[in-house]
């Protein structure tokens, strides 16, 4: 069963391709990684699936469902959440303040439930509250919910940026390079985190640069090299794959 | 046809100031990334320093131009070191409203010294020449030949010179022109000099034919952010361009469309691009 | 800290009291039509994030539609200053779906341009407005029940009620769902949208509250004052709101209207001021932005922050 299916996606910046014609697919429950040289078009394709850009051709399949015309909040309320490479928070804001507005697609309440206070507004808010503990308590920042995101460490705004992408349980979390950064000792605690993430039945797609991290979690990896699918395959397929070890080590 | 010509003269006239101060508009834009709302201001300086000289001191008219000039670039570079290199790194927010403080600034430092009160400046061209047989303003002519003049000058040193070379680097991107050693500091003090100088070129060869007062410049403002817009943000032959386009576009709608709605028509074009280009007309909507 | 807000109001209904004559009530009246105006832009602004420069636009569409339906038709106040409210909101909304597809200096260019053209069209439509002219003998409250509004003492009490129900309503629309929401928008656009915000209809959503309240301020204005010119929806009037909003903490809730009593106050009520006003409020614009871009609000919260810390050294 296939979470995400890309069909010919392409995406040109002027003249230059920065995903070309690509066919990929993430199968429901995996861990998948992607991995490339720099300027490979890694981000730019999470940025397609993402719906963050908008491709120049080709189609995306989430959940078997086209979502090539749609807008980034309307697939992020269809269950696929992301991080971003700059971890990106709302950086005036506390951690919890931070999770709750990750939490708001699943409410409803309006500009009239906040002016009146209604009891929608306070079940939703109750909700929303519980919900973000969890996520905090998840990826361990429960001791830090009142902290400005500006004032955690790099390590605590990438498991932040995490329980952001995690509250609201979506069925596809994005996460563009999470360790870099960070050192080797807390690239660790985010493996099992990832892994963790994973048990809990949430796909997970990532970019990432540090080999070993990949190979350690992914059961399947995508090599992309100027735009182009180079290959696929188990982490031991993609070890030993002439294209790639041409493209890693060829030009150096 | 003689209606015909006198307006398109006028736009001509007008086209040249819009031209002039929206070459430094856009190229502050261009380098800085600043939306200088303070520039009509400049301009509106240039006219009653002008003026100034001319009438209260005595001066020729143009040493008093060339004071003007001199005096509203070393204004433009202090400007730039004081107020927008500080808020290089701040939210693009900020900027903003520090150009808002500045233009009110100066506009009320205009009214303190020169009064609320029209002025009007003599020019040593007060006579009127028949242009093939149509009756001009001497000094009208002298205005489009020192403006065209002045792009001229501009042109050669945007394109010729080393420094001139740079700004346009900076222009097209700055992080790169970071990284192949241009001293982007340096850039921006120069570029914020010699469009304040632009626009002190225009106001001081306006104020013999217009009325110079405090607000003069916030009208020029907002019709030089309507052609840079049009022109795009940053570019030079926009500007260029995009002055005597509008001015010719003003002169013409206000004489057979409507005299009362001509200050509309700017803005109403930039309303019109902005509403089926929300990026401008040529900057691709990513 | 809760005890604050209390101090502010009760400091508010007994200051009118004591004032001296009906010029400083006018004014203390006036500052509150005009805080009404900067808690207006400060959502569009301090909240969303989007420089509006069309405020005082809304502002004279507000002030205007009251004036006019009262003059030319004969409707009361009452009637004349929901309707102008609810002209803005729907312009607003109409006019922020237009303008806020353009983002950050383009954003702030092109309502700087509909400011403008509302200005203009107001100014220059004489059929309607009378232009410079300016509309006279526009009818101030009528008595609710057997509360008469006549004396400008009872106006202040009517001002600062609407001015009370404003920061009432902005504080619980902060502390809400859709007050993260903005936040979250003025932020991080790109974070925003990718966990499920909708980004233009959150903008949008600001731009309209903004605009409402420009409108009810503007009534509120021509009401109170009687006669109204088209000045009322100059762009100036932007840059004063601007002024007030920056001075006392932009994003922050009391903010504006502290920024509005400060500047607007001291500018009626010191004489010396009036000469070098515009000087002092340039300048003041530009040494905030440098030094103080959070405003007063943000001086007094950072002070507390450091308080805090000293206290308790973490």
């Amino acid at each position: 069963m296939m979470l995400v299916e890309a069909h010919q996606l392409s995406k040109s910046f002027g003249g230059l391709r920065a995903v070309d014609r690509v066919d990929f697919s993430v199968a429901s429950g995996s861990i998948t990684g992607i991995i490339g040289p720099n300027g490979a078009g890694k981000t730019t394709f999470f940025n397609l699936i993402s719906r963050a850009l908008p491709a120049s051709s080709g189609r995306i399949l989430f959940d078997g469902r086209d979502v090539t015309a749609l807008a980034a909040h309307q697939v992020a309320r269809l269950g696929v959440a992301r991080t971003f490479q700059a971890t990106t928070l709302f950086a005036d804001a506390t951690a919890v303040d931070n999770v709750l507005v990750g939490y708001r697609q699943r409410t409803k309440s309006g500009v009239l439930d906040a002016l009146l206070r209604t009891g929608r507004l306070t079940r939703e808010e109750g909700e929303a509250r519980a919900a973000s503990r969890d996520a905090l308590a998840f990826v361990g920042l429960d001791a830090f919910a009142g902290r400005r995101a500006q004032d955690l460490t790099q390590e605590q705004q990438k498991r932040l940026a995490i329980a952001l992408a995690l509250v609201a349980k979506p069925r596809l979390l994005l996460l563009d390079e999470p360790s870099a950064g960070i050192n080797a000792e807390q690239t660790r605690g985010l493996i099992s985190l990832i892994e963790e993430i994973a048990a809990a039945g949430v796909t997970v797609l990532l970019i990432e640069h540090q080999m070993q991290v990949v190979m350690q979690l992914c059961q399947r990896i995508m090599v992309l090299d100027y735009g182009r699918k180079i290959a696929q395959g188990t982490p031991d397929e993609i070890r030993t794959d002439p294209a790639v070890l041409d493209a890693y080590l060829g030009r150096h | 046809m003689e209606l015909f010509a006198q307006q398109i003269l006028n736009g001509l006239v007008t086209g040249s100031v819009y031209s002039l101060v929206a070459l430094g508009l856009t190229l502050i834009y261009g380098t800085m990334n600043v939306p200088n709302f303070a520039h009509g201001q400049l301009f509106m300086f240039g006219a009653y320093l002008s003026y100034a000289l001319v009438m209260r001191a005595g001066v020729h008219y143009w040493i008093a131009m060339a004071i003007a000039v001199v005096t509203l670039a070393i204004a433009g570079a202090v400007l730039e070191r004081s107020v927008f290199r500080p808020l290089r790194h701040a939210p693009p927010l900020n900027s903003m409203i520090a150009a808002l403080g500045v233009m009110l600034l100066l506009e009320a430092v205009a009214q303190n010294i020169w009064g609320p009160e029209f002025r009007h400046t003599d020019t040593p061209y007060g006579g009127i020449v028949s242009l093939f047989g149509l009756p001009v303003a001497a000094h009208r002519l002298i205005l489009l030949g020192a403006a065209a003049a002045s792009m001229m000058a501009l042109l050669v040193f945007l394109t010729r010179t080393t420094a001139g070379a740079a700004i346009r680097a900076t222009a097209q991107n700055p992080e790169a022109a970071l990284l192949v050693g241009i001293d982007t500091g340096r850039v921006a003090m120069a570029t914020f000099a010699i469009s304040a100088a632009l626009a002190a070129v225009a106001g001081a060869l306006i104020a013999p034919i217009s009325l110079v007062y405090p607000a003069m410049g916030t009208v020029v403002t907002l019709k030089a952010f309507v052609i840079v817009v049009l022109g795009g943000m940053g570019s030079v032959t926009g500007a260029l361009i995009g002055g005597y386009l509008l001015a010719l576009a003003e002169s013409l709608g206000g004489t057979y469309v409507s005299a009362t709605y001509q200050d509309l028509i700017a803005f109403v074009v930039l309303a019109l691009v902005f509403t089926f280009r929300p990026a401008g007309l040529f900057k691709a909507a990513v | 800290m809760h005890l604050l807000p209390w101090a502010a109001l009760l400091a508010a209904v007994i200051v009118p009291l004591l004032l001296p004559n009906e010029y400083y009530l006018q004014i203390l009246t006036q500052g509150y039509v005009f805080a009404i105006s900067a808690c207006g832009l400060n959502v569009i602004l301090g909240l969303a994030g989007q420089l509006s420069l069309a405020h005082s636009g809304f502002f004279g569409i507000g002030a205007y539609a009251l004036a006019l339906l009262a003059t030319k038709a004969g409707i009361s106040f009452w009637i004349g200053l929901p309707a102008g409210v609810a002209l803005c909101a729907v312009s607003g909304y109409a006019i922020g779906s237009i303008c806020l597809r353009s983002k950050g200096h383009y954003f702030a260019i092109f309502t700087m341009a509909v400011g403008i053209i509302i200005h203009l069209v107001i100014q220059k439509w004489e059929s309607l407005t009378r232009g410079h002219i300016g509309v006279i003998g526009i009818p101030g409250p009528g008595p609710i029940g057997p509360i008469s509004f006549d004396s400008t003492l009872a106006r202040s009490y009517l001002a600062l009620f609407f001015l009370v129900i404003t920061v009432l309503a902005i504080s619980r629309l902060v502390r809400s769902p859709v007050g993260r929401t903005l936040m979250a928008v003025r932020e991080s656009e790109p974070l925003a949208a990718a966990v499920g915000v909708d980004v233009m209809a959150a903008k949008r959503l600001a731009f309209t509250i903004s605009a409402s309240l420009a409108g009810l301020a503007g009534g509120l204005f021509a009401g109170f004052i009687g006669f109204l010119g088209p000045e009322s929806a100059n762009v100036e009037m932007t840059f004063n709101t601007l002024l007030y909003v920056m001075v006392g903490g932009i994003g922050s809730l009391a903010g504006p209207v502290a920024g509005t009593f400060i500047v607007y106050g001291l500018s009626q009520v010191l004489a010396v001021l009036q000469h070098y006003q515009m000087i002092i409020f340039g300048l003041a614009l530009v040494l905030l932005i440098l030094f103080m871009p959070a405003g007063l609000a943000g001086a007094a919260r950072s002070l507390m922050r450091q308080r805090v810390s000293e206290v308790k050294p973490s």
